[in-house]
């Protein structure tokens, strides 16, 4: 797709049948969907072949709202469900774009795994501190002292350092931007989208009607604010450094960026040393079997 | 023909669950009848302990397990003096005369032995010993037809094996043979 | 639709139930699998994880059953044909994934090895207590298709029907195994491939932007597609409309539940099978499933013995469940006897669709093993004698 200044390409990516959205105004989540529909019509991909998998949350509603083959799962399972749905069509290229609580807390047993595998996908990870859909609670990201719906005294648990899990747990690239550098956050998008293996981007954004509220941090340009005040860009830090605290610095960056087997490129290497010319490769539902699947209108007869 | 009730018993690594499975296929595959096995599950057969129950019928076998076995084949001490009181009343035990003292047994029961493990070693491999037995109890008791037997073994056991194990089966087999013709 | 004669291994084979599942994954075109080892039911993926390589198809071993069911369900809007597979606590963490499944009207075959329950229970032991949870397991309601293999045969024979009917129905299908059936080693005969009919994705034939996921065609069934075929589709547990739009309102649930329900109801006559023996004239009637029936069928050969005629209804489908046929049957005999291994599941929606018309005698069984026939032989004497008088004339 090649795209011209007049031609707004965000809004060709978008169902806007179904806006206005949910999310509420100052909210982070849209920001980051026009820098993903941003890079993605850049990044030339054919459209028809990019799905996208969300989880529940409010982050949950982005893969609704963009006009791609979209699959909206259950609470903290988009990365397993991504998982089927790329090996059984490793065509397409899978996007799980999903909140902090759904991927790190109900979903964290699959964040790791995911990385651990490298499955091809890349996985956005929009992190606001709080469960944004069910009225802000803490989630592992929450920052201590920080006040939540279910920590009315502040939270006292460690959180995750999100980047050093993901990395930790072998996740080929790594980064992670706020929602005051728009500019990086599609960058980055644009660069992992041409890269193969588990990609983790986090991106912090600002939930203003729940947790800069009940934590008395203002509205969401006092965060743009904060953000921009407060980050540091340190490209390929090591992401033990990457630790998040209430109030205090934010370190921005790719981290991350290696070549490791994809878990297919493992299972087909795999095979085909042991089996040879036995081992047979199911590409995708055209180079099936005969019994597989077959294209449009050919099902049915 | 009314069902008929096998038992298998032995220790891990004797093959017991393979003896059951080629006398099933016989029975199944090459001999026309109905078969039906069971091997036993759980934790009691993670370790030491094996088990296997196979019955055989010419009719579709309804009840699936193995009440009260008519034949009974042991290759353990354990599994002798388990199994031993579940034989029917003029059951035939079949048993590793190396393996098993079977002492004083109820007059009803009808034994007969097998020097499994010293035929195995004999023919240089311990690990056959489970088909001496297979062919020892083909001669016993006919329920699977030595054609049946050997086609199952054929199909079953590692095609770089197959010469060794029908060796260990016709020497089970002829010893059971001689055994039956001596009494 | 025929299977690849390639991938099959016709031929008679000696195999468990678990094995001729796989095998019947195979033929029916499954070429995904997702699994976490649990008994009884891990051979199944043993065997896929052995096989698939050399057919075509993927197996993985996800870290969880939340994560298999889920990524079984992925890999169909994939394009693929795919299960899950289970036994115990792992099918009831399933459950919001089955929920899920039947939401998004989803061709995904789930196999239940049912052992013995609750919790961790009898991990090596049969039971047949997750019968009403293959109803109503996940919350809301939904609906599904259950069947009740009673031998390694129809292992191989009931998943590949699981298979045609989850396409054919745009549904999760349950094979509904038990322990005994799963472990039991049988002969197995593999048609050949022109003898096996396997039903094709119900792809729709309409362009990109003309086509809605969820309208129905006039059997109540939306036609399918995947991802990459330029529909641009939407696929949410949310309640939706028909192009698969969140509607978060009473008309939008009404709408789309009850279609859900009625596309099995209304197709339950040529979804269900059954097996039906000596019922004619017979004055106690023995309604059983899965390895349950074939003990029932022993003590029906003791009954007649005793000189009772006793006929057996077997259940190969068990949801939607065969309400007319139990209704007219009640009329028919004098009383009905319902073995099963479990406190009582599948007998009170035998009483339900009998409503007092005959006695209905339940045989219960905690599980941990098969009925002794003596028990289930005792209820259909009992029957004999206690069922409805005017029916009596024609036992003895």
């Amino acid at each position: 797709m090649t795209t011209t200044a007049s031609d707004n390409p965000v809004k060709k990516l978008l169902r806007t049948e179904r806006m206005p959205s949910i999310w509420c105004p100052g909210c982070g989540i849209g920001t980051t969907v026009n820098c993903f529909a941003r890079a993605l019509a850049e990044s030339g991909k054919n459209l028809d072949e990019v799905a996208i998998v969300s989880g529940i949350g409010c982050t949950g509603r982005v893969a609704g709202y963009l006009n791609l083959d979209s699959f909206h799962t259950t609470h903290g399972r988009a990365l397993p469900f991504a998982t089927g749905l790329k090996l059984a069509n490793p065509r397409l290229n899978v996007v799980v774009y999903s909140g902090d609580g759904d991927l790190t807390a109900i979903g964290g047993n699959h964040l790791i795994h995911a990385a651990r595998r490298n499955l091809d996908l890349l996985c956005i990870c929009v992190n606001n501190l709080t469960y944004g859909m069910t009225g802000g609670q803490e989630t592992p990201t929450t920052p201590t002292p920080a006040i939540a719906s279910t920590a009315p005294y502040g939270a006292f648990e460690p959180t995750f350092n999100l980047p050093h899990l993901a990395a930790s747990s072998g996740a080929s690239y790594v980064a992670r931007w706020t929602t005051f550098h728009v500019r990086q956050i599609a960058k980055s998008i644009r660069e992992a989208l041409d890269r193969n293996g588990f990609r983790f981007i986090e991106l912090i954004s600002p939930c203003p009607t729940l947790f800069l509220r009940r934590n008395r941090l203002g509205e969401a340009i006092d965060e743009m604010r904060f953000y921009r005040e407060n980050s540091t860009v340190k490209n390929l830090a090591d992401t033990r450094e990457a630790e998040l605290s209430h109030r205090g610095q934010i370190l921005v960056g790719k981290f991350v960026d290696r070549k490791r087997p994809t878990w297919r490129e493992a299972y087909q290497a795999r095979h085909a040393e042991v089996l040879g010319g036995r081992f047979l490769s199911w590409d995708g539902p055209e180079n099936g079997s005969d019994d597989g699947p077959r294209g449009p209108g050919e099902g049915d007869e | 023909m009314a069902s008929r009730e096998i038992k298998i018993g032995g220790l891990g690594g004797q093959g017991v669950i393979m003896a059951a499975m080629i006398l099933g296929k016989a029975a199944a595959l090459h001999d026309e009848k109905f078969a039906t096995m069971i091997q036993a599950f759980g934790p009691e057969a993670r370790g030491a302990a094996c088990s296997a129950q196979l019955i055989i019928d010419e009719a579709p076998i309804l009840y699936p397990y193995v009440l009260a076995p008519e034949f009974l084949v042991t290759l353990s001490q354990d599994a002798f003096r388990q199994f031993l009181p579940e034989l029917v009343e003029g059951g035939v035990l079949l048993y590793d005369e190396d393996l098993v003292q079977i002492g004083d047994l109820p007059a009803t029961v009808r034994a007969f032995g097998v020097p499994a493990t010293r035929l195995a070693e004999s023919l240089g491999r311990k690990q056959v010993l489970n088909l001496i037995v297979v062919g020892f109890f083909t001669a016993i008791t006919g329920l699977v037809s030595e054609d049946a037997a050997r086609a199952a073994i054929r199909e079953t056991v590692p095609p770089s094996t197959t010469a060794l194990n029908l060796r260990a089966f016709e020497l089970g087999f002829s010893h059971g043979h001689a055994l039956l013709s001596r009494r | 639709m025929r299977p690849d004669p390639n991938c099959l291994m016709t031929g008679r084979l000696f195999i468990d139930g678990d094995h001729a599942c796989s095998e019947g994954a195979i033929a029916a075109g499954c070429r995904f699998a997702a699994g976490y080892p649990i008994t009884p039911s891990t051979e199944i993926i043993e065997r896929l994880a052995l096989r698939f390589p050399l057919v075509g198809g993927t197996f993985i071993q996800m870290e969880d059953e939340l994560a298999a069911s889920i990524t079984a369900i992925g890999a169909v809007w994939g394009g693929a044909k795919a299960l899950c597979v289970t036994s115990g606590p792992g099918f009831s963490l399933m459950m919001e994934h089955l929920g899920y499944a039947a939401m998004t009207e989803t061709p995904v075959v789930f196999v239940d090895v049912q052992r013995g329950g609750p919790s961790t229970g009898l991990p090596t032991l049969p039971a047949q207590a997750d019968m009403m949870q293959a109803r109503f397991g996940p919350h809301g309601d939904c609906r599904f298709i259950a069947l009740c293999p009673n031998s390694p045969q129809e292992c191989f024979d009931l998943t590949i029907e699981a298979f045609n009917l989850a396409e054919r129905y745009r549904v999760p299908v349950l094979l509904m195994m038990d322990e005994v059936v799963g472990h039991m080693t049988e002969r197995v005969v593999i048609p050949p491939a022109d003898a096996i009919d396997i039903e094709p994705r119900r792809y729709t034939d309409r362009a990109p932007g003309d086509f809605r996921l969820f309208e129905p065609r006039e059997d109540l069934v939306p036609d399918m597609c995947r991802a990459g075929q330029g529909h641009r589709v939407h696929v949410t547990g949310l309640t939706h409309d028909e192009r698969g739009y969140p509607v978060l309102n009473a008309a939008a649930q009404d709408r789309l539940i009850r279609r859900l329900r009625d596309k099995i109801e209304k197709n339950a006559d040529r979804i269900i099978r059954l097996e039906e023996k000596g019922l004619e004239g017979a004055s106690v009637a023995v309604i059983s499933y899965g390895i349950t029936s074939r003990v029932a069928e022993r003590a029906i050969e003791l009954a007649r013995a005793a000189g009772v005629q006793v006929g057996s209804l077997r259940l190969i489908t068990a949801w939607p469940f065969p309400a007319d046929r139990v209704r007219r049957l009640a009329q028919e005999v004098a009383a009905i006897v319902v073995p099963e291994l479990n406190l009582g599941q599948m007998v009170l929606e035998v009483e339900r669709a009998v409503a007092g018309a005959c006695p209905v005698i339940s045989v219960d069984h905690a599980g941990g093993a098969v009925h002794p026939p003596e028990r289930i032989l005792d209820a259909i004497l009992r029957a004999a004698k206690e069922g409805r008088p005017s029916s009596l004339g024609r036992s003895a």
